[in-house]
């Protein structure tokens, strides 16, 4: 049973039933899904979640109301990968990679939508519908595709084609707007007014959909034995997945389900791209909307929603926000790879060569745990890295050429 | 020929249920105000004590976030459209 109790506003604090709403009446401010902890509290416990499924689903109890039951195609749950080889490349004593690369659409937005588009069918919705960079788009298409329902789905045109073929593939409708990002969620912002029976999951669903991201932090706790890690590292795009961590790891302890401090959380952005980054280092309690060109799309907005509320988080515990180049991103994305086995769309690139920038700065303890989050899949990037990403040799099919390429050296070179 | 003000489905109630509402105007601040004195109401919805924008409101002309022109003062010429869109929205 949820113990999802109604809506509040994040600024004004007006409180509001669990109903189809996503801003403040008042002050158009953002609103939140809210619990009753206290109720919660000795219900909720490590035994109950543990019976529950391999799925963000084993959290039902702090996750919003789904009516009939959960729209799921088995978001979450994902591997907590303990990377020491990275961390001795990057100097640091323990580092593990939440890896969400593996859920079932291959990014971290399936536990979103998930949320979303199972609120959407409580409150009698009838089509799916997002703004997206692409990996939200994917998700919702695929998500509808399963119970049935249309989706329209709305992307830059200019997006990665794998993302747009991704998007496409579940037969849903994709609209493709000549602009960014940012021109997408301004158009959609407006066709929610005009198409009310539509479930925007990150607009009109925003509320529900946001509680998603939640379950990261509920994992990763889970995952290092309701201990929390003393630093996260989290890639911002509208924020919101950062916002989210940090109110998961505090239900959490409101609960009485964790031991340690709240996590010191870090924030990683593209140069190309570093709206929050730039507000942080400038000392602004509000972020300056810019215009994005970096290769990391999955986190080119340039106006991101909850900014000023990540500025907040960031500060809150001493933490910091890293900037990247898109040579360090893809760099990284060879390096992370290269270490641990795993592929990471950009975004990964942007976390790792962030981490790596706020070790070296100092702004991250090098002798403290860290949870990097991975947050999606790099077969979703394929056109940032097979450029780079390519055969070592081309030979004829003969023993003798295979043998005068594969000398004992390049063999050693490749494997270490 | 007039500007047209655009609103989100939040603020209709306070024009009557309409989404557009057509004006005389020559800059945003005076958009805003002429749909003030057609529908009382609406200027505090839309801008802060200070009279700035309120921080979870997008204003757009011409399809242009006017936090890249000049804010209120950016000038609207007759036909076209000064769309008010929460801020709230988008993104991972």
């Amino acid at each position: 049973m949820s113990f999802a109790i109604g809506l509040q506003c994040r600024e004004c604090k007006a409180t509001y039933p669990s109903e189809a709403l996503f801003v403040c009446e008042i002050c158009f401010g953002p609103l939140e899904v809210q619990y009753d902890l206290a109720a919660a509290k000795g219900v909720v416990t490590h035994e109950s979640i543990a019976a529950g499924p391999n799925s963000i689903w084993r959290y039902h109890d702090l996750l919003p109301d789904t009516g009939v039951g959960p729209v799921d195609l088995g978001a979450g749950w994902t591997p907590l990968r303990r990377a020491d080889r990275l961390a001795a490349v990057l100097g640091v004593r323990e580092l593990y990679l939440k890896d969400d690369t593996v859920n079932p659409t291959g990014s971290f937005k399936d536990r979103v939508v998930s949320v979303a588009l199972s609120s959407a069918r409580r409150l009698g919705f009838t089509t799916a519908a997002c703004a997206s960079t692409g990996n939200l788009a994917t998700s919702v298409a695929a998500h509808a595709a399963a119970i049935g329902w249309p989706s329209v789905t709305i992307i830059p045109a200019d997006l990665e084609s794998s993302k747009i073929a991704m998007a496409a593939i579940f037969g849903g409708t994709v609209i493709a707007v000549e602009g960014t990002y940012d021109d997408v969620n301004r158009l959609c912002a407006e066709l929610v007014s005009e198409h009310p029976d539509w479930a925007f999951a990150n607009i009109n669903l925003r509320a529900y959909y946001a509680e998603g991201s939640k379950t990261l932090a509920f994992e990763i706790a889970e995952q290092l034995g309701w201990r929390t890690p003393a630093q996260v590292i989290v890639p911002l795009a509208s924020g919101s997945q950062l916002t989210k961590i940090a109110k998961g790891f505090r239900e959490l302890d409101e609960l009485g389900l964790t031991t340690g401090a709240a996590p010191i959380l870090f924030g990683a952005q593209a140069a190309g791209c570093s709206p929050i980054a730039q507000a942080f280092a400038a000392g602004d309690d509000t972020v300056t909307p810019v215009r994005p060109n970096t290769i990391a799309r999955s986190l080119a907005i340039g106006n991101p929603a909850d900014g000023p509320y990540v500025l907040d988080e960031l500060r809150a515990r001493g933490g910091d926000c890293g900037s990247v180049s898109d040579e360090e991103i893809l760099e990284c994305i060879g390096l992370l790879a290269r270490t641990e086995g795993v592929f990471a769309e950009t975004a990964g690139g942007v976390t790792i060569a962030s981490l790596r920038q706020l070790v070296n700065r100092g702004s991250i303890d090098r002798d403290q745990p860290i949870v990097a989050i991975i947050s999606g899949h790099g077969l979703k990037t394929l056109d940032a890295v097979v450029d780079t990403a390519t055969v070592t040799h081309t030979i004829t099919p003969s023993l003798a050429a295979a043998q005068s390429v594969l000398s004992p050296h390049l063999v050693m070179e490749t494997s270490s | 020929m007039s500007v047209i003000v655009r609103l989100p489905s939040q603020l209709r109630v306070l024009v009557g249920g309409e989404a557009e509402v057509a004006v005389e105007a020559h800059d945003v601040r005076s958009a805003i105000q002429a749909v003030e004195e057609l529908h009382p109401g609406l200027a505090a919805r839309v801008l802060d004590d200070e009279g700035k924008i309120r921080r979870f409101v997008n204003v757009f002309v011409a399809d242009e976030d006017v936090r890249f022109l000049q804010g209120l003062d950016t000038v609207v010429v007759a036909g076209q459209t000064v769309s008010l869109v929460p801020a709230v929205a988008g993104g991972c």
